[in-house]
């Protein structure tokens, strides 16, 4: 089930991508749709009753059944990247308030 | 009519997602993946290179990757070299913000409400307590949980706190930026010094010890310290670009 949510969550940011015309609103999809990338690619590596892969006192031998740790950890590298590339956007979005005084395109452009 | 389009493409794309993983071999279905068919088994036997020794919490000594947490062993350890150009993705995107809009002379953008004596004491004493957590996360990152990049964020976040709840507050850009810069460098030296004392990049030059220890896999904790230094030094950075406008 959780697969068919991501897959919602991406079609629902790319929707946004395509219709809106706000820059904030933008930057939003943007992340929605990032967040449903994560949630399916996590998703993809689930075991049905697996454990975090992670060795503690309690889960102590490689022999239990363990979640695959492996698109965990390039979630890790893409949530990083996300964060870098959204606080850029907003940046881009702050100087343009600057100059045109609106978040929406469709207003920017009459001065 | 261009909102029916995007709705259009939308399905067409969601139906294509579900159409070609449906039926598929190479797909598992959700929950029913067998780990021990792909490679990841080989990360959580420590087997990369071959050898199969029996990983135990607490006894095993000199694996082929020291943290006992299995995505630490990834990120830090197999795929270091991955995880230096993705702090310098976030290097250059904090470089990027500060392009757009750091200048010469800044000045804390001015808030809605003035900060009363209760609410600046209050957030200096949380502050603490959310930098200490930020760092015990970011140093038990091959135990539990966690790692550099949340650390580093909490260590950030306990900087927004302070900008938020104090009007005049500002952070020492310079000290982030020397920290910022000492640590990318003492990451790329660590990878050099692996490079020429143990034939290649990134190598762990230290003794691994006991899995499970907190003096354990060797330069991993290290390395997760520095990059939770890193990340945070960068997005207090960002934080403080954000906060201030330019003026007087």
């Amino acid at each position: 089930m959780l697969q068919y949510a991501a897959i919602v969550l991406i079609m629902l940011g790319l929707y946004g991508l395509l219709t809106q015309r706000n820059i904030i609103k933008i930057i939003i999809s943007l992340n929605i749709l990032e967040i449903g990338l994560n949630l399916f690619i996590v998703s993809v590596g689930f075991v049905t009753d697996g454990l975090a892969p992670i060795f503690t006192s309690i889960n102590n031998s490689n022999h239990l059944l363990f979640v695959d740790p492996l698109p965990q950890a390039l979630v890790l590298t893409a949530i990083v990247i996300g964060v870098g590339t959204t606080a850029l956007g907003l940046a881009l979005a702050k100087k343009i308030y600057q100059k045109y005084g609106t978040f929406e395109i469709d207003e920017m452009g009459e001065e | 009519m261009k909102n029916f389009l995007a709705l259009l493409l939308t399905l067409f794309l969601g139906f294509l997602i579900v159409a070609t993983l449906g039926n598929n071999n190479f797909f598992p279905a959700y929950g029913d993946v067998d780990v021990t068919t792909r490679v990841s088994q080989k990360y959580i036997d420590r087997n990369v290179n071959g050898g199969s020794e029996e990983v135990i919490y607490g006894q095993a000594t000199n694996l082929e990757s020291g943290p006992a947490n299995t995505i630490t062993a990834i990120v830090a350890d197999y795929r270091s070299f991955d995880t230096l150009g993705e702090v310098t993705v976030l290097f250059v995107s904090s470089l990027g913000v500060a392009l757009l809009l750091g200048g010469a002379k800044q000045k804390r953008l001015e808030l809605n409400f003035k900060p009363n004596f209760m609410l600046k004491v209050g957030s200096r004493a949380l502050f603490g307590i959310i930098l200490m957590t930020g760092v015990y996360i970011a140093i038990h990152g091959h135990l539990t949980p966690g790692g550099g990049f949340p650390g580093g964020t909490m260590i950030a976040s306990s900087v927004l706190l302070l900008y938020l709840a104090d009007d005049e507050f500002r952070a020492k850009l310079k000290g982030f930026k020397m920290l910022e810069s000492a640590a990318g460098s003492a990451y790329v030296l660590i990878g050099l010094a692996g490079l020429i004392f143990g034939g290649y990049f990134l190598v762990n030059l230290l003794d691994n010890g006991v899995l499970g220890n907190l003096l354990s896999a060797g330069m991993i904790p290290i390395i997760y310290v520095l990059i939770g230094l890193k990340v945070g030094s960068e997005i207090s950075g960002i934080i403080d670009n954000f906060l201030t406008e330019e003026g007087v």
